[in-house]
């Protein structure tokens, strides 16, 4: 926790940022499989995490459904291919949309809340206390946080994906009065079951860097008050920029190996 | 009993400061010692990097045998466990309310059962004069209680080294004579090897066995509470009178012309008479370390300076004077005491 140091030349802070959150990462993964494990506090934290997400997350996905929805059922009209609205609109919502949602849920709602509670607690020197009565804060309060976020992230993809899917069912079938049977056969013709796996991948993965993110900017907070909110600032965007990065290096490997479905 | 801890040439910077280079010391087991040192000058850094919060540029920090600095993670929070530290302002969890704070260490390290933390922690509660406050949160509690909460914290765990923060900043001085004094019944009952880092004099008089003193980004001196008291060093004179004419300013070092402007101004002053150490309450049993420390200290009497060895010759029994009498007293003494 020496992150006072100036950084002597410019790019080589960001560097040392990186390599700090990279080694954060690894012993969080290290000191998941060491006993005790920290059930109680993994519960409370997949609980509190949820409810700050779940009611937001379906009030998201809603209206991004129905946009995708419009959006494609209008281009495919134009181009004579309306009985592909459906299955093109659910592969958009299940692939991209719902990852994408709860990435920016646990991020902004679970990620901030992780990172102004662990960077209050560091500046009333809580985490130190915590070190010198031989608990590492890291096992203690970090691990089950990222084990939540993850857990988290992987249930409200499903919600997400079932609440976009409907909403856009909804405004395809109701509002641009297209047919429920083409709808539920262009999905069946065109989405296969690869594409919810790699969907929930995403959304463990996403969940892991966010709160890891979180996490990091927590435990490195400037001293005082400001840092702390600083930290939380800077926890969300950071994790926004990985999270949009990572998920177009997902795709593009996922578009490269998993044959699309009739090819 | 106590475990020594043994400090060999730390230093500590932050970026380009340096905050001390080169502190050596060891802290004598099952003794009290004090860190004294104006504002500023790394106390808590260097309290810090005992424990292995911070990690000094260069240095070995000895703890029964480990060297804190070098070992692994796993070693350290093994290491760790010997110690109970007392944060500046309590650093209590503020999600937890007084008494699961206090019963947090023996939940985390311990297979006892609610019964058996329950009693531990009511009797800690008890000692540092908490008690009935267990349902209270840290938020809604005073600093001063939030400090006692602290140091309650760190004893359940029975530790062998005990270190505080600045235990009297923020009480008034009523309370940090209580404190000191259970500082004291402390060290008599359980024999610990304690460190004290303050800057409140009243604390420094009476409470430790031996003085360290910081300033300047070194250790100016680091000896038995006689040699302290009684040197003539013009920062620790200024310190311990508490006066503005010597070597340490507001900011921190002054230039040579103002400081010597100022001794023009100023006669200088003696420090104030030895005050005798504060002993364990009655009902405690003795300081182990009392006599330990004797001896330690008469062994390395001819290495202090006159007043130190004048004081801790005044200090000892006729009895005591007669079992180190002759190699080591100064030929003549026991007549002068006499006559005098």
């Amino acid at each position: 926790m020496t992150s006072g140091d100036q950084p002597a030349r410019p790019g080589l802070g960001a560097l040392r940022q990186t390599g700090l959150l990279f080694g954060l990462a690894a012993s969080v993964l290290r000191l998941t499989f060491r006993r005790p494990f920290q059930a109680r506090e993994l519960i409370e934290q997949f609980w509190f995490i949820a409810s700050v997400t779940i009611l937001p997350s379906a009030l998201v996905s809603i209206p991004f459904g129905a946009v995708i929805a419009l959006q494609v059922g209008s281009l495919a009209q134009q181009l004579g291919a309306e009985s592909f609205t459906g299955g093109a609109s659910v592969l958009a919502v299940v692939q991209q949309a719902s990852p994408l949602i709860v990435a920016l849920l646990i991020a902004g709602a679970g990620g901030s809340a992780i990172c102004a509670d662990i960077g209050a607690r560091t500046i009333r020197e809580e985490m130190q206390a915590m070190e010198v009565m031989g608990v590492s804060p890291i096992q203690r309060l970090i691990v089950p946080r990222v084990l939540a976020a993850m857990g988290v992230a992987v249930l409200l993809n499903g919600l997400v994906s079932v609440v976009g899917v409907l909403g856009g069912y909804f405004f395809n079938v109701i509002v641009q009065h297209g047919t429920p049977g083409a709808y539920l056969s262009s999905f069946s013709a065109l989405a296969q079951l690869p594409d919810l796996y790699v969907s929930e991948l995403k959304a463990l993965i996403f969940g892991f860097i966010a709160a890891i993110v979180a996490a990091h900017r927590g435990l490195n907070p400037r001293p005082g008050p400001k840092g702390v909110g600083d930290a939380v600032n800077q926890s969300v965007v950071i994790a926004f920029l990985l999270l949009f990065f990572v998920n177009l290096v997902i795709t593009a490997i996922y578009l490269q190996i998993v044959p699309a479905k009739g090819s | 009993m106590g475990v020594e801890v043994v400090i060999e040439g730390l230093t500590k910077s932050f970026g380009r400061q340096t905050v001390w280079r080169d502190v050596s010391l060891s802290l004598p087991a099952g003794e009290v010692s004090v860190m004294l040192g104006p504002s500023g000058t790394g106390k808590t850094v260097f309290l810090k990097s005992l424990v292995g919060l911070l990690k000094p540029d260069r240095g070995r920090v000895l703890v029964d045998g480990v060297d804190i600095v070098a070992c692994s993670e796993r070693r350290l929070y093994e290491v760790r466990k010997l110690f109970g530290v007392m944060f500046q302002d309590g650093a209590l969890f503020g999600s937890l309310n007084l008494y699961d704070n206090i019963a947090f260490p023996l939940r985390e390290h311990t297979r006892k059962t609610e019964g058996e933390i329950r009693s531990i922690v009511l009797e800690k509660m008890e000692m540092v004069g908490l008690g009935g406050d267990e349902r209270k949160v840290p938020g809604e509690i005073s600093g001063g209680m939030r400090k006692r909460a602290g140091l309650a914290r760190a004893l359940v765990l029975d530790p062998q080294i005990i270190l505080c923060d600045e235990p009297d900043s923020g009480l008034d001085p009523v309370r940090t004579a209580y404190l000191s004094q259970l500082l004291i019944d402390l060290n008599a009952e359980i024999d610990a090897t304690m460190l004290i880092v303050t800057h409140d004099i009243q604390i420094a008089r009476t409470v430790p066995d031996n003085i360290g003193m910081l300033f300047r980004g070194g250790l100016i001196t680091f000896g038995p509470r006689e040699a302290l008291l009684t040197s003539d060093h013009p920062v620790i004179t200024q310190f311990v009178n508490g006066r503005r004419a010597g070597p340490i300013g507001m900011s921190e070092e002054k230039d040579q012309a103002l400081a010597a402007r100022e001794l023009a101004q100023h006669t200088a002053v003696a420090l104030p008479p030895l005050a005798p150490q504060l002993e364990p309450s009655p009902g405690m049993p003795d300081r182990q370390a009392v006599q330990r420390r004797r001896d330690r200290v008469m062994g390395m009497l001819h290495t202090l300076s006159e007043p130190a060895q004048q004081a801790i010759l005044d200090s000892l029994t006729p009895a005591e004077r007669a079992r180190y009498a002759p190699p080591l007293c100064p030929p003549g003494y026991g007549d002068r005491q006499a006559g005098s």
